[in-house]
């Protein structure tokens, strides 16, 4: 078994659904405090990479590694629970579709997992809404119920209660894709304000602007391979790649 | 029509009424302990318990409750289960609308959009806690409505067990019909009194139903 020396390490990993392979021999790094963009066209694997990290989609091949420890290790089904569970705490995740919880309010959204995993008494996890709710500028909507949000509030709202388990690494699927357009630089205000906070941050987006201004590195991905990464600086204006050039020609030019 | 006779023999279906009652009340809670086992069959993620709850489902869905209640008060003696009516018909009656409150427990279930499992997985919950914690709170208030309609269709399926002679609504109509020869007025009164009890635990599920739905 090799040293870990990188905070995700993601080995030759490979992910079929039946006889579909989505995800070809894929290895990637990310280092704490990095952020990593991945673009690339609907069904290129890119949400089915990102939830082979928390295992959500497991993994049929390869290995991944957080932090040292392999998220995909093989072990007895209840044991495997167990970890997993464990380390899913560290690994917050937000969807394109929120999926806050309805019949739960903004409070008690964020704080029903910090409750239930670590003990929060409720004063403390009151504290804990408070100060995630403020920070994504959504405190005055503590007592509402998911159905009196916005898009954009609601989204907010699915950031800190991930950011309520204070996990080391997050991860967005498309988390502005559902939204209104005037209710997207809201979210995007928010994932950049985590970004100064140096949070280790791993996004799958089809907003080119936004990947180019928070990202330290983008990667592209075609059915179910990277075909190019590289820093935003290089990947948007000097792609090196033919199908990096081709995806970026109509995704540029369709977004002005 | 006699009404006289109708307000004459009242107070005896009135009586019978409350077997009736207390018979679905009896069924209702059999077969809502019958329908969560089976619905977690349904859902285990064991294929012989998966299995065993289809096999559930599409037996006593699929033959007459009548007969059901024949094997069980007939039949049952022959291989050592001896009932008497009333428990036979609740016995009966429960099991079968078990299987039926299986699969509005089922359909309520998995008609949580499975973003609401994964969010909670995500977080680190386990699947029990997801289950209990997410899951089964909003599925508890899609299923009030369909299992409103099952407890309907239970309450008119108590009528069956005047078959095996239990001195409920049918069958005491029946047996005044023997000694009055009226059966237009017995069994008018007995559907009377069918309806509402029909239509009170009707207004009740739809209270419950407004009461339990998210603002
Ligand atoms: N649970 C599943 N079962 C079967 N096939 C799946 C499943 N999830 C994803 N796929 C398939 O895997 C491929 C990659 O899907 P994935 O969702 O990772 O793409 P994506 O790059 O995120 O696309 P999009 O931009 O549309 O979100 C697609 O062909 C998809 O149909
Ligand atoms: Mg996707």
């Amino acid at each position: 078994m090799t040293e870990q020396t990188h905070f995700v390490e993601i080995r030759h990993a490979q992910k079929s659904f039946g006889t579909l392979e989505v995800l070809k021999d894929i290895s990637l790094n990310v280092e704490r405090g990095q952020i990593v963009g991945i673009i690339g066209s609907s069904g290129s694997g890119k949400s089915t990479l990102l939830r082979a990290i928390n295992d959500l989609d497991p993994l049929t091949g390869g290995e991944i590694w957080l932090d040292g420890v392999q998220v995909n290790k093989t072990l007895p089904h209840r044991q495997y629970e167990k970890h997993i569970n464990e380390l899913r705490q560290h690994v917050g995740m937000v969807f394109q579709h929120f999926n806050l919880f309805p019949h739960m309010t903004a409070r008690e959204n964020v704080t029903m997992a910090p409750k239930m995993l670590k003990g929060l008494s409720q004063a403390d996890a009151d504290r804990l809404a408070e100060e995630q709710l403020d920070k994504v500028g959504m405190l005055e909507r503590i007592d509402y119920y998911p159905s009196q949000l916005s898009g954009g509030q609601k989204q907010r709202v699915a950031i800190a209660r991930a950011l309520a388990m204070k996990p080391k690494l997050m991860l967005f699927d498309e988390a502005t894709s559902a939204l209104d357009p005037e209710l997207v630089e809201e979210v995007n205000l928010v994932m950049k304000k985590l970004a100064e906070e140096h949070m280790t941050m791993i996004i799958v987006t089809h907003e080119m602007d936004f990947a180019a201004s928070v990202c330290d590195r983008v990667l592209f991905m075609d059915k179910g391979v990277v075909v190019e990464e590289g820093p935003p600086s290089v990947l948007f204006k000097n792609p090196t790649q033919n199908r990096t050039r081709e995806f970026l020609r109509k995704h540029i030019e369709g977004a002005s | 029509m006699d009404i006289d006779l109708m307000l004459k023999v009242y107070p005896f279906f009135l009586e019978a009424a409350w077997v009736t009652i207390l018979l679905s009340v009896l069924t209702a809670i059999l077969g809502l302990i019958c329908g969560t086992l089976g619905a977690a069959a349904r859902l285990s993620r064991f294929a012989v318990l998966r299995f065993l709850g289809a096999a559930y489902v599409s037996v006593f869905r699929g033959t007459p409750a009548l007969i059901q209640l024949f094997i069980l008060y007939f039949g049952g003696p022959q291989i050592g289960i001896q009932l008497d009516a009333f428990e036979a018909g609740v016995i009966g009656l429960g099991i079968n609308a078990g299987a039926y409150m299986t699969e509005t427990i089922r359909g309520a279930i998995i008609a949580i959009d499975k973003g609401q499992r994964e969010a909670a997985r995500t977080l680190g919950l386990s699947g029990w806690q997801a289950t209990y914690r997410v899951i089964l709170p909003q599925a508890a208030r899609l299923m009030v409505r369909p299992l409103g309609v099952n407890l309907n269709m239970l309450i008119k399926a108590t009528a069956l067990v005047a078959a095996i002679a239990v001195v409920e609504l049918t069958y005491t109509a029946q047996r005044y019909i023997g000694s009055t020869y009226k059966p237009f007025e017995m069994f008018l009164l007995a559907g009377v009194l069918y309806m509402i009890i029909i239509y009170v635990v009707g207004r009740g599920v739809a209270w419950l139903d407004r009461k339990v739905q998210i603002t």
